[in-house]
């Protein structure tokens, strides 16, 4: 692999301005009264995200994850070549929904979140939008080399390499693509995971949520939406 | 009929040598000030009805970008490219979004790509695929994309990469080639 | 009619027993579903699976009082439509809360869910909720009004508006049955049946392919497990309705069981024919379809 080229150096100065209707402005009223409005501020709720502590029975805690390892939603948001791979679950063949997995169309249904394939910048920052609005527990896996070590588009200018600085990763399924069946065998696993307790992804995102945001923010340059959203 | 239609035109446009691929497919090389002109003329008398594609090649040693504006007969199954070069410091190109609309996203990209400006196309100033991008347009040849994305994206190491060729005949021909 | 204390647990009871069976039987109908494509389909035991987990889920977003109120609506209006119709016809435990009138309070139920839900969804603030929803009260609108006129006309003919008269009417034999002695109504009711059910080719407004989920789009957790809890328990309920003004009523569960699967069945077989209408094409096929009908029922009287 060729070395870190010395000659080029990406520009680091210019700075993307604001997208205009998120800039803070003054409106005047109707009846003349001037109002300062910071839509960052004012339109979204700022508060990060908490850590949610378990059960206090570990009886419960152990029955409530039988039930999250057996009624498994899927958000249904597919990126890179991946998303192709997901369709046929759905098919006779291999029939997903019998191991009580779904998929569903809103990420605040969703406990899911599976990352096929690559992740451009753009994409990156749907997906942070989609993940942070899904209810904990919640878990995220990764597909395919793309997400693991950026794959064939190692030196692409546009795309991520290693999705876990960006988001809790719980499970990669490695493959240039999965086959639907490894897919299977990752849902597999990842339900043994979250029966044993350790699906807990979004604690680890609260936790560290600093450090996520400083990785997230260092690639995507217009920041234009609050640091948590939901 | 390539050849016909290039002898047809030849006598009115200043046109450069054609290019013949295939029977129906030849490019030729057109002044820019007559681009439009050439391509209003193809489209409503030669039944060039079609714009298949416009893109853009960076001739980084010639200092200059090479536009293809590929236009096709469907009826009688030909297809034209028209090469025009632009000026690779100050890259302006003529729009074309009136004669085909198709034509104002791929102006729009090869803004975005390439950083060739097409005044009076629509929207051609917005983002279209990149979102927030600061550095120069990444398909020109001087932008290293390699170097950008190791100064910008966190890796994973141990990654390896085999050359096909030398892994195959490694492994083939462990004692060299026979 | 008298009230007494124990009616309360016994309604309990007919609830808890609807909402099991209404947990059970989708589960089964989409099983069938699946085995039909050739899939091995859903455990039929998922949906408990699913209502626990929707409950366990950790973390709640609430946009406000009505968003909180309108999963609540929804199932005031399933278990009201459910208490105030007999469930099961001549049982001192199941016969609910039925009185003199109940058919119109009944009519009034369906539409109340839809309603509150239209308020909980409005307050979420997502814009495709509210698009959804409104497309869902046009549509049950359009598919409510054949079956209003068909209630009209069965009232004509019973000379009542109590559904346990009217069930004891249609008793004796098979042809007694509302289906046989008024079947222009029968057919009248059965448009406004398939178009509430939430089931293809009427169910634009909640499928999860068209404008994202509709009305629910922003509900998750405790909220969607309630829902979820009226998703079964409300179809249940309208077709004990249903079963009690036009198939002769039930006198014991395994009846009702059979009846209420077959009659639901209905409109899963339809469903699962037909491709989905958008909501001016549907509107559009009940005004032109299911209304004349019913003007024709109440003619007909
Ligand atoms: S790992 Fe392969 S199949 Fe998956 S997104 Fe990357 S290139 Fe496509």
């Amino acid at each position: 692999m060729k070395d870190v080229d010395k000659s080029f150096r990406k520009d680091t100065e210019t700075e993307i301005p604001l997208r205009e209707e998120l800039q803070p402005r003054t409106v005047t009223a109707p009846d003349g009264q001037k109002i300062e409005i910071d839509p960052l501020q004012d339109y979204f709720c700022q508060e990060p995200p908490k850590v949610h502590k378990q059960s206090y029975l570990k009886i419960v805690e152990d029955f409530y994850n039988w039930a999250r390892a057996n009624s498994l939603w899927i958000l249904g948001f597919g990126t890179g070549c991946g998303a192709i791979e997901m369709r046929p679950l759905m098919t006779p063949r291999f029939d997903a929904y019998r191991y009580g997995i779904q998929w569903r169309p809103t990420p605040r249904q969703a406990n899911l979140l599976v990352i096929s394939g690559y992740l451009s910048v753009k994409t990156l920052k749907r997906a942070i939008r989609a993940y942070e609005q899904m209810p904990s527990p919640k878990y995220v896996m990764g597909l395919g080399s793309c997400t693991i070590n950026g794959g064939m588009y190692w030196d692409s200018y546009n795309t991520i390499k290693k999705l876990d600085e960006y988001l809790p990763v719980d499970l990669y399924i490695a493959g240039c693509m999965p086959r639907p069946e490894a897919l299977l065998a990752g849902f597999m696993e990842l339900k043994k995971k979250i029966r044993k307790g350790e699906g807990e992804g979004a604690n680890k995102y609260a936790e560290n949520f600093d450090w996520y945001k400083a990785n997230q923010k260092s690639v995507i340059k217009d920041w234009d939406m609050p640091d948590y959203n939901w | 009929m390539m050849r016909d239609l290039y002898d047809h035109m030849k006598t009115r446009y200043r046109l450069g040598d054609l290019t013949e691929q295939r029977a129906n497919l030849a490019f030729v090389d057109v002044a820019q000030d007559e681009l439009r002109a050439l391509l209003v003329e193809l489209r409503d008398v030669h039944g060039f009805t079609h714009l298949v594609l416009l893109t853009a090649v960076d001739w980084i040693e010639e200092g200059r970008f090479q536009l293809t504006y590929m236009v096709n007969n469907r009826t009688a199954n030909l297809t034209l490219g028209l090469r025009v070069y632009l000026d690779r410091k100050s890259p302006v190109g003529n729009t074309i979004h009136d004669l085909w609309p198709t034509a104002a996203t791929y102006q729009r990209e090869l803004r975005e790509m390439f950083g060739i400006s097409f005044p009076g196309s629509p929207r051609v100033d917005e983002e279209f695929i990149l979102e927030g991008w600061t550095d120069m347009p990444p398909y020109r040849r001087d932008f290293d994309t390699l170097a950008y994305s190791q100064q910008t994206y966190a890796e994973r190491g141990g990654r390896e990469t085999h050359d096909p060729r030398d892994h195959m005949q490694k492994k083939l021909y462990p004692e060299g080639r026979p | 009619m008298t009230f007494e204390w124990i009616q309360i647990a016994y309604a309990a009871l007919t609830l808890f027993i609807v909402i099991n069976y209404g947990l059970i039987m989708t589960a089964v109908v989409r099983k069938i579903g699946a085995r039909v494509g050739g899939r091995y389909g859903i455990p039929v035991w998922q949906n408990y699976i699913d209502l626990v987990k929707n409950f366990a889920l950790r973390s709640k977003i609430s946009h406000g009082v009505m968003f909180y109120l309108g999963p609540v609506f929804r199932l005031t209006g399933g278990i009201g439509l459910l208490l105030f119709v007999p469930t099961i016809y001549g049982s001192v435990m199941f016969q609910n809360f039925s009185f003199a009138g109940d058919l119109i309070l009944a009519l009034y139920f369906i539409f109340f869910g839809t309603l509150g839900m239209a308020l909980g969804a409005g307050e979420s603030g997502h814009p495709l909720a509210a698009i959804g929803v409104s497309r869902g009260l046009a549509q049950v609108t359009a598919a409510e009004l054949p079956l209003a006129l068909a209630v009209f006309a069965i009232s004509l003919q019973y000379q009542t508006l109590n559904i346990t008269e009217i069930v004891a009417a249609q008793q004796g034999s098979i042809f007694n049955w509302t289906l046989f002695t008024n079947p222009v109504a029968t057919v009248a009711a059965m448009f406004a049946f398939v178009g509430t059910m939430m089931r293809s080719p009427f169910d634009v407004v909640i499928a999860p392919q068209e404008i994202p989920i509709g009305p629910p789009t922003e509900y998750h957790s405790a909220y969607l497990a309630l829902m979820q809890t009226n998703r079964v328990l409300f179809p249940v309920a309208k077709v004990v309705i249903y079963m009690n003004l036009f198939f002769g009523g039930a006198t014991n569960w395994a009846e009702f069981s059979i009846k209420v699967f077959s009659i639901y069945m209905v409109s899963v077989l339809i469903g699962v024919v037909h491709p989905r209408f958008r909501v001016e094409q549907s509107i559009r096929f009940f005004l032109k379809w299911g209304l004349p009908v019913g003007v024709l029922a109440i003619l007909m009287v």
